[in-house]
């Protein structure tokens, strides 16, 4: 055996995984030489992070959508519904109840956005899944429906502007939780890897199952770690712009010292929230019955249903889910652009079907990871960001996203069929 | 012996798509520790008729007994609850997922958080597949990358892991070689002895007469008759399966060729 062989063999790594990550670091490095140094800097991945973050929290259930065999074409036109009907809720109707700025407000915006979610996808997924409409068809249906829906909550009026804590959910200097609490998310975030390793070894030891070599063990956690922090480190060395500190500075009473204040942003409070659902969507798909279930229907529906599965109960809960992280998406949109408009999260259904696709989501059904699509949502937005930075046409943006998609999924093809 | 109540009992048991009548008031009997053959041509409405048993359709009419009591089995998982276990023709494998998750799928081991337990029930699967196939490794690959033995020997594992009490092998050695099909002999004669109650689909003439204690001949969804494999000859089970001709010794059922009575009635 030769020694990358050897290596991946013994930390057990996904090759499609590390390929995907070595495609995005061309695409950045690329970026980075064709821009003149502007694209891997601070303020560029952080900007990058917060831009994914909305189409890589609904990725991550379109991933289960896609493995179940169905397809959701309308998670855009949703994203704009719900948009809208926070904004209403947050701007024009809790505060005559509750009085402006009341701390209540955002959680009500939320949790109604999330309810109104969770029946949309309620709704889909009973027709999907009980009464047999084709999924294609049900959420195309869906993407007409609920952009009309948008347009009628204020009649295609724009809402503004977002209570001030829901707009945290959105990232700016405010929504991000500063150098120390990064820091400390991010020796967190080791320590709880670390725990995997270890608990993970312990379970194969106690039934004598192969093990990893303790080299691959720690050069996992190394590089695990290293990644972490290095991304801390990034998100902690981006500052705030001096009009911001300035401001700050007033408003608490501090002289800014000659040469400016350097104020960290810190991670992100949208990009923690699609960590965050990445962490728990993932736990579900690999943890839980239901994930397994899911990945059972993708693979042979018929012999899910034969092993005494209740398949159409697990399909609507699919899109269940996928209704409330839409909501989640729909809040970190509104939130950024501190506004909710009826074509809010217009052709976001592509980009997410997209991301999931280029992350290794098998249209077929049966395969696919939250991390993958993730990843794919990161890979898009980069496209999009370098081809900004680089001042490339919109149509030229779109024909090249449009390219990298077809060729990503027959470069996969082709690995697929290697392996096999 | 003949008072004993059976194990399964399937009365008068009927089923229709769409106006084809692919069960048709079909009876049949199985006592623990017998292997019960059911045999018949394609489309004679075997593989229908074990899908009532094992909850996969719903009966139009008829009832189940199991242990003499009325059994309600709507769904695969009410019939697991009695103890019928099924390997499919098919054998209805999620292709995407490894040998254990496939074993236990519907009846996963869980930690006492309530996530599944992978290690635990890789270690059963581990312990019920040796005992099947001991040179079985490929734990952690998807059951697509078996071979068509190793992916029969996955079904079989499933169905005799829960402690069935009453077996259905729709076509079990189809996929196997010579080798693995005596394999599978030998597990049914051992399945027998434990008192397990099997019905047994095949094609195979030879191996009906084998293992089976009684075979049931079915044709265009009637039974023709049931004999016992000690009393009649393969000849004799290739006639009722041909033309629905009843041998002396056979019971006939309401399939059976009714010429011949007629005749000699007249």
């Amino acid at each position: 055996m030769s020694l990358p062989v050897r290596f991946l063999k013994a930390t057990e790594l996904d090759t499609r995984m590390l390929g995907m990550l070595a495609a995005l670091a061309a695409i950045w490095i690329g970026f980075h030489i064709a821009s003149g140094g502007l694209f891997l800097t601070p303020r560029n991945l952080w900007n990058l992070s917060v831009q994914s973050a909305s189409v890589a929290v609904m990725s991550t259930g379109m991933v289960l959508v896609i493995v179940t065999r169905n397809i959701d074409l309308s998670v855009g036109s949703l994203l704009g519904f719900i948009g809208m009907i926070m904004g209403v809720i947050q701007a024009e109707i809790l505060p005559a109840w509750l009085g402006f700025g009341s701390p209540a407000i955002w959680i009500i915006a939320l949790a109604a956005g999330a309810a109104v979610g969770a029946l949309v996808g309620a709704l889909q997924g009973y027709m999907i899944a009980f009464l047999g409409v084709p999924s294609f068809i049900v959420t195309l249906g869906g993407l007409l429906v609920w952009r009309g829906a948008a347009w009628w909550v204020t009649s295609g009026r724009t809402v503004a502007p977002m209570d001030a804590t829901f707009r945290l959910m959105g990232g700016g200097p405010d929504g991000a939780i500063g150098a120390f609490w990064s820091w400390i998310v991010g020796f967190v975030a080791c320590a709880a890897l670390a725990v995997m390793l270890i608990q993970a070894r312990r379970q194969r030891r106690k039934f004598d199952f192969p093990l990893r070599p303790f080299w691959a063990e720690c050069f996992l956690a190394a590089i695990g770690c290293v990644l972490i922090l290095g991304a801390v480190a990034v998100a902690n060395s981006y500052p705030w712009p001096a009009g911001i500190v300035r401001r700050y500075a007033e408003a608490s009473g501090i002289t800014v010292p000659e040469g400016g204040l350097f104020i960290s942003h810190g991670i992100a409070i949208p990009v923690l929230i699609a960590i965050g659902v990445g962490v728990v969507v993932t736990f579900l798909a690999k943890r839980t019955r239901f994930g397994r279930y899911v990945f059972a229907i993708g693979g042979n529906p018929e012999a899910a249903l034969l092993a005494g599965i209740n398949t159409r109960w697990i399909v609507m809960k699919v899109f269940v889910l996928m209704g409330i992280l839409t909501a989640i998406a729909a809040a970190i949109s509104t939130a950024r652009l501190n506004a909710a408009t009826n074509a809010q999260g217009t052709l976001d259904e592509l980009l997410v079907i997209a991301a999931a696709v280029i992350g290794g989501t098998s249209l077929g059904g049966g395969v696919g990871t939250v991390v993958g699509a993730m990843i794919g949502a990161v890979l898009m937005q980069s496209l999009a960001t370098g081809m900004i930075l680089l001042g490339v046409d919109t149509p030229l943006q779109n024909i090249v996203v449009g390219v990298v998609l077809v060729v990503a999924v027959w470069l996969d093809t082709l690995y697929r069929k290697r392996i096999r | 012996m003949e008072n004993r109540t059976p194990l399964v009992e399937m009365r008068n048991i009927s089923i229709a798509f769409g106006g084809i009548r692919a069960v048709d008031n079909v009876s049949v009997d199985l006592n623990g520790g017998e292997v019960v053959a059911l045999v018949g041509h394609n489309g004679a409405g075997k593989s229908t008729l074990i899908k009532i048993l094992s909850g996969a359709y719903r009966r139009d009419s008829g009832s189940i007994l199991i242990n003499g009591q009325e059994a309600q089995i709507g769904n695969p998982r009410d019939a697991k609850k009695y103890g019928i276990e099924t390997i499919y023709q098919t054998l209805a494998l999620a292709d995407n997922i490894d040998a254990a998750a496939n074993l236990f799928l519907g009846r996963e081991l869980r930690t006492t958080w309530g996530t599944l337990d992978d290690v635990a029930m890789e270690s059963e699967a581990r312990k019920v597949m040796g005992r099947l196939n001991p040179r079985f490794q490929r734990f952690k690959e998807p059951v697509s990358k078996l071979s068509g033995g190793q992916r029969q020997t996955v079904a079989i594992a499933r169905a005799i892991y829960f402690n069935a009490r009453i077996l259905i092998m729709d076509e079990p050695t189809a996929a196997l070689g010579p080798q693995e099909s005596a394999q599978v002999a030998e597990l049914v004669l051992q399945l027998k002895a434990d008192g397990i109650g099997i019905f047994l689909i095949s094609h195979d003439i030879h191996d009906v007469f084998d293992l089976a204690d009684r075979v049931v001949v079915m044709k265009n969804g009637q039974v023709v008759g049931t004999v016992s494999t000690s009393v009649v000859t393969e000849d004799d089970v290739l006639g009722m399966i041909i033309v629905g001709k009843c041998p002396p010794g056979a019971v006939p059922g309401p399939g059976a060729l009714q010429l011949a009575n007629s005749v000699k009635a007249g």
